[in-house]
């Protein structure tokens, strides 16, 4: 285990396969939250906060309850895997919904209804999969999810940024919200292809 | 009436995904061949309805509090189901589709159904609800994989289509490939919508 490799885990999961523009995940709350700049920014803290912790619950039950199941009781559990790691997600995002309500009320009321689908937001499920499938170890599923919460949160703050611009300008009427969103996704996702050959995995 | 009401609304009017835009991400994921997208909206639409069949079946049961976490365990039961079913009689597919089948699990159409739907009524029009809603996720996956695996290769399902002359957009079958498609459809659904009224 080394610095470098770390750190081109970090660099690939925040430009190169970012999990919003080349991945695809977590794409509802990329474009539902995206509309204003501070809950984008909130948002994506929340992101980053709960990637990380899933990463390191869901690499700890799997390492040491799920995979080694088969040896000591000599059943499989491994088919548990999607059920167990949403459960996990589901009661961290609980988990900081009420740390939010009690001691940053104002983020609270502007994160709004999108807080408690963080445990629907697949980017968070997806890493904690990821992690698994790609044989990672604790400190690399650490980075991996931290790492994959700031390409998030990237994508989402610049996604806010043009679409408080894009408000002032004079769309087609068929085009207005979504679609237009969904459009500029498509080009800034063209700018990340350019990231491409930076790492490879 | 309303058995039908309830069958078609998935279909055009409340088409999960050009109409409410939920399920994002599988939609855009793995829709770079029409086959893929095809695997993908039948096995959702699997999991939709069982879980619409279920949670219909308990929606007395399960308390207003912790129904959340309740629907989810039914959603990932089914989801781990269809798992198991296409490693074994399909693991083409299965490597195709990649992470993005266990995350069926956090499709919103899914759990959206579950609140929307079939926590408050009965089994025969929850089962009617899930079934229309799936085709209407599968067509609209079925679309844009066509769409692009036309414009990024020429092909649909494998067949040569647009000639060997036709120079392919590969950008099509890459991500940006499929916000621009989805964009673009939108918009057309919601012109043609506008000219409508």
């Amino acid at each position: 285990m080394n610095i470098g490799h770390l750190l081109i885990i970090a660099v690939a999961s925040i430009l190169v396969n970012n999990f919003v523009l080349s991945r695809f995940l977590g794409l509802c709350p990329y474009i539902g939250v995206s509309k204003q700049l501070d809950s984008a920014i909130g948002m994506g803290m929340a992101v980053i906060f709960v990637m990380t912790m899933a990463s390191l619950a869901t690499w700890a039950i799997y390492t040491y309850l799920l995979a080694p199941a088969s040896s000591i009781w000599k059943v499989d559990l491994t088919y548990l895997r999607t059920i167990s790691f949403i459960l996990v997600i589901a009661s961290l995002v609980q988990l900081v919904e009420m740390v939010l309500q009690k001691l940053v009320p104002a983020l609270y009321r502007s994160l709004g209804i999108y807080l408690p689908l963080i445990t629907t937001n697949c980017a968070v499920l997806g890493v904690t999969v990821l992690n698994i499938d790609k044989r990672f170890g604790f400190v690399e599923s650490a980075v991996q999810g931290f790492t994959a919460g700031i390409g998030f949160t990237l994508a989402l703050v610049l996604m806010a940024g043009i679409r408080e611009k894009l408000d002032l300008a004079d769309t087609p009427k068929p085009l207005r919200g979504i679609p237009i969103a969904f459009i500029v996704a498509g080009i800034m996702s063209i700018a990340f292809l350019g990231f491409s050959g930076l790492v490879t995995e | 009436m309303r058995a039908g009401k309830e069958f078609f609304k998935g279909i055009y009017r409340e088409n999960p995904i050009f109409r409410l835009a939920l399920g994002l991400c599988p939609t855009l994921a793995v829709t770079s061949s029409a086959w893929n997208g095809l695997g993908m909206g039948l096995a959702a639409t699997f999991v939709l309805v069982g879980s619409n069949f279920i949670i219909s079946l308990m929606r007395k049961a399960i308390p207003k509090r912790i129904r959340i976490p309740c629907f989810i365990v039914v959603i990932a039961t089914f989801v781990s189901l269809v798992e198991m079913i296409m490693q074994a009689y399909s693991p083409q597919l299965y490597r195709n589709l990649g992470i993005f089948v266990p995350l069926i699990v956090v499709n919103c159409i899914i759990l959206g159904r579950a609140e929307a739907f079939a926590s408050r009524n009965g089994v025969g029009l929850s089962l009617l609800d899930g079934i229309g809603m799936g085709i209407g996720f599968t067509l609209a996956l079925l679309i844009i994989g066509g769409i692009r695996e036309l414009l990024g290769s020429g092909k649909i399902f494998g067949h040569l289509l647009l000639g060997s002359g036709y120079n392919p957009a590969l950008l099509f079958i890459l991500p940006p490939g499929a916000f621009l498609t989805i964009g673009l459809l939108m918009g057309l659904f919601n012109y043609i919508e506008g000219k409508k009224k």
